[in-house]
This record gives C-alpha cells, structure tokens and sequence, in this order.
C-alpha cells in the first residue's frame, strides 16, 4: 500500500516530448485511472511510475522516498502489461508463483500464496495447465495473479484489458473493481477506453499530448472539464461546442451565441479576446417548438438516431450543427424546425486561446452534486 | 486456423499441385542423397570393387577401407609375415593378407578431435558473442546501430578467402599459425556476422514486456536475459548454431592455408589420404562417412528448432 506523487516529471525522447512537467498525487490505495488518446503519455508516465523507464527530470515519490532513479525491481509494484506477457516456456503455477520464487521464498509459502491467488481469481483448476492454451480471459487473471501474488506497493495497468473481447471486457472490469475492493493497492490503470475509465475509477487522470489536463472523479470530469479537450475527449456523443461572442467581464450571467443572448452559470473570472467557446452536453439540450420563448436557439433536424432508451437529434443551427440526447417520446422528423434550449447551469465556457474552461458557478459544486 | 479453414481456402495448394510438388522433393532429395550414398558404399568396398566400371551395387562388404583410414601399414615380405604370430584383429588379417602389417596408428583420429574442437569450439563462441550483441542491438538505443550493423556485415560481402593471405602473415607474427586457438577465433570472426543478424531477427520477436515483467518482478536485467529470454530464443540459437557449426566444420580454403600439422582439420586431412600407397578410395571414403556423422547427429538433435528457423518470421505464433 502506497501513495504515489508525482513531481515535475518530464520525459523526451530527442525532440519529442512524451511527457510534460506532469504533477500529481495518486492516493493510497486508491485506483487512478490515466486516460488519453494513444500516445499521450499516459503509458509512458506508467513506465517512469515502474521504473522501466528513466525520466528526463522530475521526481517519482513512493510513500515519499523518492525512488526516481531506482531499478524497477527495487520499487516493489506489479505492473500487468497489455498483452499480459505470461512466461510460455511456464505453466499457470510456474507463472504465477515466479515473483515469489524471484525471492527465494520457502517453497511451501510459495505453494501457498499461488495456490490462494489462484483461488481468489477462480483459476485454481488451471494451475497445472501450460499457459499457451489459455483463453485471453483466463490468461488475464493469471497475469493478475503474477502481481497480486506479490502483495506489492502498487499495481500498474497498462491496458490490460485491451487485448480482451467487448463481452469479456466488461466482466473483467467488474472483476478489477471488486478486486481493488478486496485487496485494497493502490492502482493505476491506464486506458484509452472513457467507458472503462469512468466505470471503474475513484480519480481520472485525462492527457493529451503529453500533458495532464484534470486530475479529478469521474464525476467531476464529466461535469466539470477543465479544457476543451477533456470534454471533447470524455462523453459520447462528444460535447458540443458553440462559437460565441468574447469579452466577457467576471459576473456576466449570459453569454451571445449566434445573436441570441444565452443564460450562463455566473463567471467567476473574465475573458478578454474576441472570441468564446460554449460547451454544452447532448443531454443538456432540449428540444421545443421553434416559436418557444425559452428557446434561443433555432435549427432544422438534420437526422434522427434511435437508441432505444434515448434518441440523438441532430439539429443544423445558425452556431453549427449539434448533437441533441433526446427523450424517445419526443417525434421530429428530417428538416423539421425546431427550437432549443440549453440547461444552464450545465454549460461550460472554454477560452478558445487557451482551450481552458473559465471557472464560474458550475466549479462551486452546487450544479454537480444535484446531478444524478 | 485449422484444416477447417484449410477446405476452403484460396491459397491452399490443389491435390494435384501438392502431388507434383512431393514428387519434385523427392526427386531433388534423391539427387543429393546419390552422392552421400555413393560415398557411404565406397567406404564399405574393397579397393578394387571401389573402381570397377559399372560400379557395383553388390558387392562383398569390407572394413578394409576403416582399417586403413585409421592405422598406417608398412609392406612386408609374405615369410615375414608368416613368422609372426596370430593376427589379433580385423585389421591386422585385413592388411596381412595384402602382405602389410599395421605400423601404428594415422593422424584421422588427432585431426577429427581438432575438427571437433575447432568447429564446436567456434560455434559456441560466436553464437554466444551473436546472442549477447544481438539482445543489445535489439533491446538498446545503440548510437550509429544501423551503421554498425551494416558493418558488421560487411565482413560478409567478400569471400572470406580474399583476406588470406594478410590473416596468414598476421598469424605467423601472432604465433596462431597452426594452432587451434588460431582457427577457433578465425572461423568465431567469420561465423559472428551471421550470428549476429540471425539471432537479432529472432531476439526482435520475442516481446520486451518478458524481460521487463522479469526486471519489475525482482529480476535483473542480466537474470531476466537468461532465464526469460534465453529459452525464449532457444530455437533461434539452435538454428544459428547449426549454420555455424556447418560453416566451421567444412572450411576447407582457411584450414589449407593455415593448418599443417597440430590444428589441421578434417577438410585438408581428407584428401591427404588418396596420397598415402595408392589411390584408397575406400579409405577416403570412409573418413568422409566418418566426417559427416557430427553434422548429422547435431541437425538431427536440433531438427525440431531448425526447421522453425529456416521459417523464422514467416510465422506468427
């Protein structure tokens, strides 16, 4: 069990920078989730974290001894890779018990964890079995074995379920969460995949081109985006973003979208260029009749999807095309029009300078909260 | 993908063309199986059954030709002979009755044992030197890699012979003339290139995520080198081996120039013995069949690995 801090760290490989003066801390025994495009950096922050590789500056503290520099076998952590990398010259037992052989452990103590590990990810029928013959779930738990079996500081996850099937996936999500909950290590789990991220993370860490972005619950990262990116990257359908008209001085309540003055959460800070950016949800729209007074904003259905539970309209407007989560009962049909209107204190404004989201109401926490 | 796949596939060959294609192995495995035979024959002929015209396909074996590849014979008078005492072996009724007496023991056996050393020895140099450059080549950022593997092989791009003559004069400054520790580091400088290239292309194969599970897990990065990855590579080492040991059991252009007498190989010994009382094809033969063998022994104990890597990278596991 450990906390994690990460300072300052920075990685370049030549001109390329994998990873940029990223700071944060990650909780004892809390399971933080790095997600982000691929090539983000988040696997490369994960490799800094397990030391196989080195930073070019910057400090790894682990339960605040700083282990920068130190040889992964040094750091006590497991690290699950992606395409599992079982031993195939071994079988499920061999595998499964090598970190603790690694440490000459008497051998009946060996034999007891790994068959107890086995147990816990119900695998113990396997244990004699060669592991080329595997299913990939099955394969998964036994690389899961290899680092729990270890009872090491921390578990790194790098995609480790990237390699499995859509169905499997979600079992083995569960299985992870439940796991974290028995076990209780700290973990970081690296995906790109929002869904996995958001069901099974007490903290997201979001990353784009090497840098972090917002450290913060699934919840508040969804709710509360702290750059363009972020909410663009987390959301499906991704967030709409709607050219706005700038220069808004901290307090203003409502901001000008195509002409029509739109109700905002209250800013707390300014912005100076000419220009805004409006961010708002697919299901923070609703769609009214196109003379509805509370509607701001006009547009004609451009097409209608059906999800079942939910539909997704999208509307042409004047400020561009957006996507609208709309209840299944509502009928429009193509080229109809139709007014919409905007749950205001849902909506985010971005600098389109900075791709940075001002803070306004919305960051109180008052919006957040009251959302189920 | 299993045979069920294999009834509809657009590439699987027709019956008629797999038909055609095993008669041509066949055939070609006849051809070069002719020659090995042949040789195989003579070794078991008599010296004048070994040059008769049709060659005999029938004929009374004989261990004449093994009796003279490994003794030297001294001609004798027939009452000299008949004055001595029983003959104690084959080789001596053998010899006795073309009126020669065993003299003592040939060189064969001493130049086997160098051929042994030397092609072993070699092989294993270069194949752990290739094993150990190849992990770095693969495994680490080398500066100038690409250039230094290209170097390396150059020394590929003439015939090795083509250096002869200054190895030869370097040598007998150096004191390796004739010694075994001369051609066992000649023949590991020739065979390392192959090694080299062969093994990275292997070792590139083999995912990292291996080692650095090992390394997280409490291994170093030799220990994660030797337990995890060595048996990973074992196929590819066992092909490289047996290109190598192949190369250095046969060199015959070096060996010549080099060898004369203490480290002199097989491939320059064999010839010699035509030269020894008359023309012993059946002596020459059987120090060819004697020869082979090593070979044969070492690719059939590695057949398995050899054939996954003469296929290497063709496949995916």
């Amino acid at each position: 069990m450990a906390e994690i801090r990460i300072e300052q760290l920075h990685k370049a490989f030549g001109e390329f920078v994998a990873v940029r003066e990223s700071n944060f801390t990650i909780a004892d025994g809390e399971f933080f989730v790095m997600l982000g495009p691929s090539g983000c950096g988040k696997t490369t922050t994960l490799r800094m974290i397990a030391g196989l590789e080195l930073p070019t500056s910057g400090r790894i503290l682990l339960d605040g001894e700083d282990v920068t520099f130190r040889r992964g076998s040094e750091r006590d952590i497991a690290f699950v890779f992606q395409l599992f990398a079982l031993y195939p010259h071994m079988n499920v037992r061999q595998n499964i018990s090598f970190p603790l052989r690694v440490q000459r452990l008497p051998r009946r103590e060996v034999r007891q964890r790994t068959e107890e590990v086995a147990r816990l990810l119900r695998i113990d029928q396997l244990l004699e079995r060669p592991v080329g013959g595997l299913s990939s779930g099955d394969r998964q738990r036994v690389a899961l074995g290899r680092a729990i079996v270890r009872r090491a500081k921390a578990f790194l996850m790098d995609e480790p379920l990237g390699a499995l099937d859509a169905e499997f996936r979600e079992l083995m999500c569960e299985e992870l969460r439940l796991l974290h909950g028995r076990i209780g290590a700290t973990t970081v789990y690296v995906t790109h995949d929002q869904i996995e991220a958001m069901s099974m993370a007490d903290r997201i860490c979001v990353m784009d081109r090497g840098e972090v972005l917002q450290v913060a619950p699934p919840m508040e990262v969804y709710e509360r985006p702290a750059t363009r990116f972020v909410a663009g990257f987390i959301g499906s359908p991704a967030m709409n973003f709607l050219p706005a008209r700038g220069a808004l001085a901290p307090g203003r309540d409502s901001i000008a979208v195509s002409g029509h003055e739109v109700p905002m959460p209250r800013l707390h800070e300014g912005l100076v260029g000419p220009d805004a950016v409006l961010g708002v949800r697919p299901e923070h729209i609703r769609i009214g009749g196109p003379e509805g007074q509370d509607a701001p904003l006009r547009g004609r259905v451009f097409g209608v999807e059906y999800m079942g539970t939910r539909q997704l309209v999208t509307v042409d407007t004047d400020a561009g095309r957006l996507k609208v989560r709309a209840p299944n009962t509502l009928k429009v049909g193509d080229g109809e029009l139709v007014g919409l209107a905007f749950e205001r204190e849902r909506l985010v404004v971005f600098d389109p300078a900075t791709d940075r989201a001002l803070r306004s109401d919305l960051h109180a926490g008052a919006a957040g909260a009251a959302h189920g | 993908m299993t045979s069920a796949n294999a009834a509809h596939s657009v590439v699987a060959p027709r019956p008629l063309t797999q038909r055609l294609a095993g008669a041509a192995v066949i055939l070609y495995a006849l051809v070069t199986m002719i020659p090995l035979v042949w040789i195989g024959l003579t070794s078991f002929k008599s010296p004048e059954d070994s040059i008769s015209y049709p060659p005999k396909l029938l004929f009374q074996p004989t261990l004449e030709g093994y009796c003279n590849l490994f003794t030297t014979r001294t001609r004798q008078t027939p009452e000299f002979i008949a004055k001595l005492p029983p003959a104690t072996s084959t080789c001596e009724v053998i010899s006795r009755s073309r009126n020669m007496v065993i003299a003592g023991p040939s060189n064969y056996v001493p130049r086997f044992v160098n051929s042994l050393i030397i092609g072993f020895g070699s092989t294993v140099f270069a194949v752990a030197l290739g094993t150990f450059a190849a992990y770095g080549f693969s495994r680490f950022k080398v500066p100038l890699a690409d250039d230094l593997l290209f170097f390396i092989l150059s020394t590929r791009m003439m015939p090795p012979i083509a250096v002869a003559i200054p190895i030869y004069l370097m040598y007998r400054e150096l004191g390796l003339s004739d010694t075994r520790l001369g051609m066992v580091l000649l023949y590991t400088a020739v065979n390392v290139s192959l090694a080299v290239w062969l093994l990275k292309g292997f070792i590139d194969e083999i995912p990292r995520e291996y080692e650095e599970a090992a390394m997280i897990d409490g291994y170093s990065r030799l220990r994660a080198f030797w337990k995890v990855v060595l048996p990973q590579a074992t196929t590819g080492i066992a092909a490289t081996a047996i290109f190598c040991l192949i190369f250095a059991w046969n060199e015959y252009a070096f060996a010549v120039l080099l060898t004369s007498g203490n480290a002199q190989t097989e491939p320059p010994f064999i010839p010699i013995i035509i030269g020894e009382g008359g023309q012993d094809w059946p002596a020459v033969a059987a120090g060819t069949t004697i020869f082979l063998v090593p070979i044969l022994v070492f690719t059939i104990l590695l057949r398995k690995h050899l054939l996954r890597g003469i296929t290497f990278g063709a496949v995916r596991r």
